[in-house]
C-alpha cells in the first residue's frame, strides 16, 4: 500500500499541520503546568492556625497555584522531640500525620518486600499532573486529531472523488512489490492496526465499554488488550526493520520530488500526472513519517515494556534544555525525576506519537484502497496495471521496462 | 494474498512466543518486581 498513497500534497500538509498542532498542544500543557506552579501566593504566617494549613493554602492549591509545602514536608515529627520526651509511643515522637507527611514528601524510611526503583515510593506526589493530562487534554486533543483527519479525508473524497486511471487500461501488469516487500508491509501494517485498536481501547475503553460489559467484563477486555499490545509490539518492530531495509534506498529525496510537489502530485487536477520514480514525494513523506514515528514509538514502548529499566526522558530533556529551545518557548523541562515520572512521560509521549501516526495512516489507508483506482493491487497481488504505473510512477515504469528489454536482449528466445 | 497470510501467521507466532522467550531470559514481571524474600514457582 506504500505505493498506493500517491502521496499527495494533502498528506504533506496534514502531516505538518497535525504534527505541529500535537507538539504545540503537548508542550502547551507542560508549559501551563509549569507556569501555574510558579505563581506562588503571598506567604501566609499561619499564625491563626498555629502553623497548620490555612484556608488560603487550600484555596490556592485548588486554583492550581504553587503552595510552599516546606511547613508540612519538614513537619515529620522530628521537631516534637523536646515536647514529647517521656511520652514516646510505638512510633517514637511521630504522629500518624507526621508519618503520612514523611511518606508523601519522600523522607520516610520505608522498607518494602518488592523490589525495583519505584517500590519504595508509596505516594508519588508529582503524579497528579500526569493523571489529569492523561484523562483530559491528551485524549481530548488526540480525538480532535483523528476526527480532523477523518473529516479531511471525507471532504477530499466528496470534492475530488475516487482518483481513476485516466488513460485506457492496457491489460498488462507490472510487478510493483515482490513477496518479501509485501510481507514486510503487512507485518508492519497489520501489527500497527491491532496495536492502535488495543491502545485506544486501553485509553478510552473504560468510558464506553464498562457501561456495556460491566467492570468485570471490561477488566477481562483490558487485560486481553494489554497482553496483545505488549506481545504484538515485537512484530511491529520487526516489520519496521523490514520496511526500512526494503525501501530506504528508494526514499532518498531528489529533484523529481520538488517537481512532483509543485504539481500537487496531480491530486487536485484531473489528467495531471507528474513523473515519479518508485515512490513519489508524498509517499516518501509517509515513509519517513512512519520510520521516525515508528522508531520513537518503539523506544517509548520499550521503556513501558520494561518498567524503570530504560528511563529516557531525564536525559532527553537535559539535551533539549542544552539547546535553549525549551526555555525560549517558556518551558522548564525537568532533568531530575522520580522513576514513576519517567514512566509517565514515556506513556504521554507514546500516546502523542500514536495519535499522529494513526492520523497519517488513516490517510494512507484511504489512498491505498477506496481513494485510488488500481492502488491496492500493489500490495494485494503485487502486480499493477501498466497504465496505472505510467500515470503515477512513469520514471519507475521506464526503468522496469528498460531492464526487461535488456534482459530479453541478453537471453533471446530460442 | 500469500504475503498477507504469511505476515498474519508471523504476527500470531511472534505474539505467542514473545512472553515465553521473555520468561526464559528472566524478564518476567514477577521476577523483575519481587524481592529476595519472595519465592517464585
Amino acid at each position: 500500500m506504500w505505493v498506493t498513497c500517491i502521496g499527495i500534497l494533502t498528506e504533506v500538509q496534514m502531516f505538518r499541520l497535525l504534527f505541529a498542532l500535537l507538539f504545540t498542544l503537548g508542550l502547551t500543557q507542560f508549559a501551563l503546568a509549569q507556569s501555574t506552579e510558579t505563581e506562588a501566593p503571598a506567604a501566609d504566617a499561619r499564625a491563626s492556625t498555629g502553623g497548620a494549613t490555612t484556608l488560603e493554602d487550600i484555596l490556592a492549591r485548588q486554583r492550581g497555584e504553587k503552595v510552599d509545602n516546606a511547613y508540612r514536608s519538614e513537619n515529620t515529627g522530628q521537631g516534637n522531640v523536646e515536647g514529647l520526651l517521656g511520652q514516646f509511643g510505638t512510633r517514637g515522637v511521630a504522629s500518624d500525620s507526621d508519618v503520612y507527611r514523611a511518606i508523601r514528601y519522600g523522607s520516610a524510611d520505608t522498607t518494602v518486600s518488592s523490589q525495583g526503583p519505584a517500590a519504595g515510593v508509596l505516594i508519588q506526589d508529582g503524579g497528579m499532573w500526569w493523571w489529569n493530562f492523561r484523562t483530559g487534554p491528551l485524549r481530548e486533543y488526540g480525538s480532535y486529531i483523528i476526527a480532523g483527519m477523518a473529516a479531511v479525508i471525507l471532504l477530499f473524497f466528496l470534492v475530488r472523488g475516487k482518483i481513476r486511471i485516466d488513460g485506457e487500461k492496457t491489460g498488462r501488469t507490472v510487478l510493483r512489490f515482490n513477496s518479501f516487500e509485501r510481507f514486510g508491509h503487512w507485518l508492519f501494517a497489520g501489527s500497527f492496526l491491532i496495536l492502535g485498536i488495543t491502545g485506544l481501547l486501553t485509553l478510552y475503553g473504560r468510558d464506553f465499554l464498562i457501561p456495556i460489559f460491566g467492570k468485570e467484563g471490561f477488566a477481562t477486555i483490558a487485560q486481553g488488550c494489554k497482553w496483545l499490545h505488549n506481545n504484538l509490539a515485537w512484530a511491529f518492530m520487526l516489520g519496521l526493520i523490514i520496511v526500512t531495509v526494503n525501501w530506504i534506498a528508494h526514499n532518498i529525496p531528489n529533484k523529481t520530488d520538488l517537481k512532483w510537489l509543485a504539481a500537487g502530485g496531480g491530486l487536485f487536477t484531473k489528467g495531471s500526472h507528474p513523473p515519479a520514480k518508485k515512490f513519489n514525494a508524498g509517499q516518501k513523506i509517509i515513509f519517513w513519517a512512519c520510520i521516525l514515528l515508528g522508531i520513537s514509538i518503539s523506544l517509548s514502548g520499550l521503556s513501558l515494556l520494561f518498567p524503570f529499566e530504560l528511563p529516557m526522558f531525564a536525559k532527553t530533556f537535559s539535551i533539549a534544555n542544552s539547546t535553549g529551545i525549551p526555555q525560549a518557548l517558556g518551558l522548564n523541562l525537568p532533568v531530575q525525576m522520580s522513576p514513576q515520572e519517567e514512566m509517565q512521560y514515556a506513556q504521554v509521549w507514546h500516546v502523542m506519537v500514536a495519535y499522529v501516526f494513526i492520523a497519517i495512516i488513516i490517510a494512507h489507508i484511504y489512498l491505498g484502497s477506496v481513494g485510488m483506482e488500481g492502488a491496492f493491487d500493489a500490495m494485494g497481488t503485487g502486480e499493477v496495471e501498466e497504465q496505472w504505473a505510467r500515470e503515477h510512477h512513469s520514471l519507475w515504469l521506464e526503468e522496469v521496462q528498460e531492464k526487461e528489454a535488456s534482459k530479453a536482449a541478453a537471453s533471446p528466445a530460442e | 494474498m500469500k504475503a498477507f497470510l504469511a505476515a498474519a501467521t508471523a504476527m500470531v507466532v511472534i505474539t505467542v512466543a514473545a512472553p515465553f522467550a521473555l520468561n526464559q531470559i528472566g524478564f518476567s514481571a514477577e521476577q523483575a518486581t519481587s524481592g529476595p524474600a519472595v519465592r517464585l514457582d
